[in-house]
């Protein structure tokens, strides 16, 4: 039988992911550009049982989340820049208290309310530094309406594997323009569900890792399992503790469980085009890398060897390719709608092994195929 | 086809151009199976100002989702056509609305004009389908899909109650672009 | 023979980490006496709290227990009742994480009439930051903060609780510890968001401060401030000035917020 079809907003792709995902609560408050997000959400999810909320705010939208979350739902929130730097302190929440959950994040300029209609890539560095303290970051940055809901599928099944926040970041532009979906059918799509614990629950510790790269189960409230959740430095039982090598091990384990080799090469999504022979590599995320692809053709048609390497998972940061193209090619060049923030981590593992050169637009446009191109040449 | 045809609606906010753009989409890209992207000029304005909305068409997939050089561009307004009927290619198609946007920017490409809006009001009875007309005649005019895919879009996307309506605008529109090209 | 307290306490979570004289663990064991009477299971229970000295109390109690982040415990609880509305959800926290930090998701859950209680702990005081001024010090009283006096107007808490839309809105003090558990347990009872105000003392950073001698000194205040609301019907104005209402201050029954999302999802999918 043919595939369902239909021409979607990437707003919309995504909401209907993350019902494909198991997705039963959101928990939102409007903003441009994402509320298309919230408002399929709240048409879909009675559909399935699952539960809406318009909450009085950014911060409390994402309390619900966790709350919800706590209790097993696989819950959902999306924003917009201003409103993820709201909830920095209860994604940090999320990171300690080891709770899974999605933030969408559309992209737009600014800082503050700068251009809430217009694209922007500048909350990167953001998704990974946002909130305060030690922490690992999950973040993914799909760059097309079939992508985004692939990609929201994806961002769901780290949640619950990893047991924490995840981000999808997008653009104003591929969240408002409109492409053909395919839709996947039922089990097309790997989900995953978080590993419930199998102990008595009278044993039950929420954060009994057995070694320093693990993720313990995690009960749900209302279940037969009764546990503590805060926000302090907790011991494995999940109580508050101040004891150094707890806190230490704790803090170590949180990073480690998504930067570990077998995490990254589990978490890490890349897509090479052109890149085998290539002199210069395009490094491009989200919809930058339409324009990115774009160039290379051009470029190639012209002799020029280029080629695009396009991180789908930002965070963690692909950091041993990158750095093995930094080697093989004479120049890296990164284009983003940002002034440059990426390319600060390029510049981190390639170091002074090839040059490097920003493509920096920040004027509501989308970055064109013929400013890359430029900047290519001039690099070369 | 070329590898990229681009198409460009502009208008009043509110004048259904957005939705024009949506169906040429899905008539390429669900009907005939072709690669489109369709997006949209997004401004705080729900009615009024001027508007915009791209549709880009391919045999391949559309990498850079917004346009480069316009093959064919539609202003249904003065204020529209002065703010968006440039970057027209060389030879490129621009279709104005003969009372609302009586005056082409000047360039190499070719203009014509036809009283959508009138035509809609007169002939329909409903200035709410100008879109529609607006749709058939660049569908007409540009070849990009079909007249039947064009036709079959236009039905799906409206209420039933309106299909008659909506299908004697569309053949208004097509028709009529065909008389200027003739 | 003693009523047994230790049933709903944690096995080694004690000692709790209130001064001598703080009313908070009073009012924990009213709410213990009150969860009891209500027959609520524990795994079915959810204690949410935000930050504060009143926000500890969830940790010591063996329920599912939530203890959030400074000024959140309503939104947070508000998913969890939303998720599984099954479960009986109580917040606890004191009067700065709830009324200041906390007030706009406060008032909101007020407003929904979702059914929770939120028993507020107002020692008029931010106790755990060393004795800061918050919404609810009185004017002119003396904080850390406000060593001149305090220039600021107080919140009402059960009025604003009313005004925005709680339906079952009580009032008392640690001083009447048996009106404690009977409170709270009519509002865990009542369908709708329930607010119980339980005015206590911070001798600590407050009493200190502000010239009380002693917690007797203190506890007496709370007596001889408090007035039932029956006899308050009876006194005028002047002689109600500087007094605190306590007992059921309001009850309404209105549509609870999560029944009638149940009945948009029985809509949605019968049609």
């Amino acid at each position: 039988m043919a595939k369902k079809v239909a021409l979607l907003q990437g707003n919309t792709a995504c909401a209907l992911g993350a019902v494909y995902a198991g997705c039963t609560f959101f928990g939102g408050y409007p903003i441009t550009p994402s509320t298309e997000v919230a408002e399929v959400m709240s048409e879909e999810l009675p559909k399935v049982g699952g539960k809406f909320i318009q909450m009085e705010d950014e911060i409390a939208a994402m309390a619900s989340v966790i709350g919800a979350s706590l209790t097993g739902a696989k819950a959902l929130t999306a924003t917009s820049g201003p409103g993820v730097s709201l909830k920095q302190e209860l994604i940090g929440y999320a990171c300690i208290a080891e709770t899974p959950c999605v933030i969408i994040n559309v992209m737009r300029g600014g800082p503050s309310t700068g251009m809430p209609t217009g694209p922007g890539q500048s909350d990167v560095m953001q998704a990974r530094w946002g909130t305060h303290g030690d922490h690992a970051a999950i973040a993914v940055c799909p760059e097309s309406c079939q992508e985004i809901f692939t990609e929201t599928v994806r961002a769901f099944n780290l949640a619950e594997k990893y047991r924490m926040p995840v981000q999808v970041l997008f653009d104003e532009i591929v969240g408002h323009m409109r492409e053909r979906i395919e839709f996947p059918e039922p089990g097309e799509l790997e989900v995953i569900d978080r590993a419930a614990p199998t102990c008595a629950p009278e044993d039950y510790k929420p954060y009994d890792a057995k070694s320093d790269t693990d993720v313990p189960p995690l009960a749900a409230f209302g279940s037969e399992y009764r546990f503590h959740v805060t926000g302090l430095n907790k011991a494995a039982d999940g109580f508050p503790t101040t004891k150094a090598e707890l806190v230490d091990f704790e803090e170590r384990r949180q990073i480690a469980k998504v930067e570990c080799e077998a995490a990254r090469a589990d978490i890490e999504s890349n897509e090479e085009y052109k890149c085998d022979d290539a002199d210069v590599i395009i490094l491009a995320y989200g919809s930058s890398a339409r324009s990115a692809r774009y160039a290379v053709n051009e470029l190639r048609e012209e002799g020029i060897k280029a080629g695009l390497f396009r991180p789908i998972t930002l965070w963690p940061f692909p950091e041993k390719r990158v750095a093995e193209l930094g080697k093989q090619a004479k120049a890296i060049v990164v284009p983003e709608m940002n002034l440059g923030q990426m390319i600060f981590e390029v510049e981190r593992i390639v170091k002074s092994d090839c040059k490097l050169a920003g493509v920096n637009r920040v004027d509501g446009d989308p970055l064109t195929p013929g400013q890359i191109i430029d900047q290519v040449k001039e690099v070369l | 086809m070329s590898e990229r045809y681009e198409l460009r609606f502009s208008g009043a906010g509110g004048q259904g151009l957005i939705t024009a753009g949506i169906i040429l989409a899905e008539a390429a890209s669900i009907i005939e199976g072709k690669n489109a992207v369709q997006s949209q000029s997004y401004g705080p304005e729900a009615r009024g100002g001027a508007s915009k909305s791209e549709v880009i068409i391919g045999d391949k997939p559309i990498d850079y989702p917004k346009a480069t050089i316009v093959d064919a561009c539609l202003a249904m307004t003065q204020e529209a056509a002065d703010k968006y009927a440039n970057g027209i290619k060389s030879g490129g198609i621009l279709l104005l609305d003969s009372d609302f946007a009586p005056k082409a920017p000047e360039g190499d490409f070719k203009v014509y004009y036809l009283p959508i809006m009138r035509l809609a009001k007169t002939e329909i009875g409903r200035e709410i389908v100008a879109n529609v007309i607006a749709l058939g005649a660049m569908i007409a005019m540009t070849g990009v899909v079909s007249r039947e895919s064009g036709e079959k879009a236009v039905l799906a996307k409206v209420p039933e109650a309106f299909v008659d309506l909506n299908k004697k605008a569309y053949a208004l529109g097509y028709e009529k672009a065909q008389e200027l090209l003739a | 023979m003693a009523y047994d307290y230790e049933k709903s306490i944690r096995p080694g979570k004690l000692p709790h980490i209130w001064c001598p004289g703080c009313g908070h663990g009073i009012v924990m064991k009213g709410l213990i006496r009150a969860m009891d009477t209500c027959g609520l299971e524990k795994n079915n229970t959810a204690l949410v709290s935000g930050i504060g000295c009143a926000s500890r109390l969830p940790g010591y109690m063996d329920f599912c227990t939530l203890h959030t982040a400074h000024g959140r415990a309503a939104a947070f609880a508000t998913g969890v009742k939303m998720s599984k509305p099954e479960m009986t959800v109580i917040c606890c926290g004191g009067d700065g994480d709830g009324t200041a930090i906390g007030g706009n998701h406060f008032i909101h859950a007020c407003r929904r009439n979702i059914d929770m209680t939120y028993v507020l702990l107002n020692n008029h005081i931010y106790g755990m930051t060393g004795g800061q001024f918050s919404p609810c010090t009185p004017t002119d009283a003396k904080a850390s903060t406000t060593p001149y006096g305090n220039p600021d107007p107080t919140f009402d808490i059960s009025k604003l609780a009313i005004g925005a839309g709680a339906t079952f809105v009580a009032r008392t003090t640690a001083f009447h510890a048996t009106q404690i558990d009977k409170l709270i347990a009519e509002g865990i009872k009542h369908k709708g968001m329930s607010v119980i105000e339980v005015v206590d003392d911070c001798p600590t950073t407050y009493g200190r401060r502000n010239k009380f001698r002693s917690v007797v000194d203190m506890m007496k205040v709370l007596k001889e401030t408090a007035v039932p609301v029956a006899a308050a019907a009876k006194m005028s104005a002047e002689q109600l000035e500087g007094k605190i209402l306590t007992g059921v201050l309001y009850k309404e029954d209105k549509p609870e917020y999560c029944e009638q999302y149940k009945k948009i999802i029985d809509r949605v999918q019968g049609a």
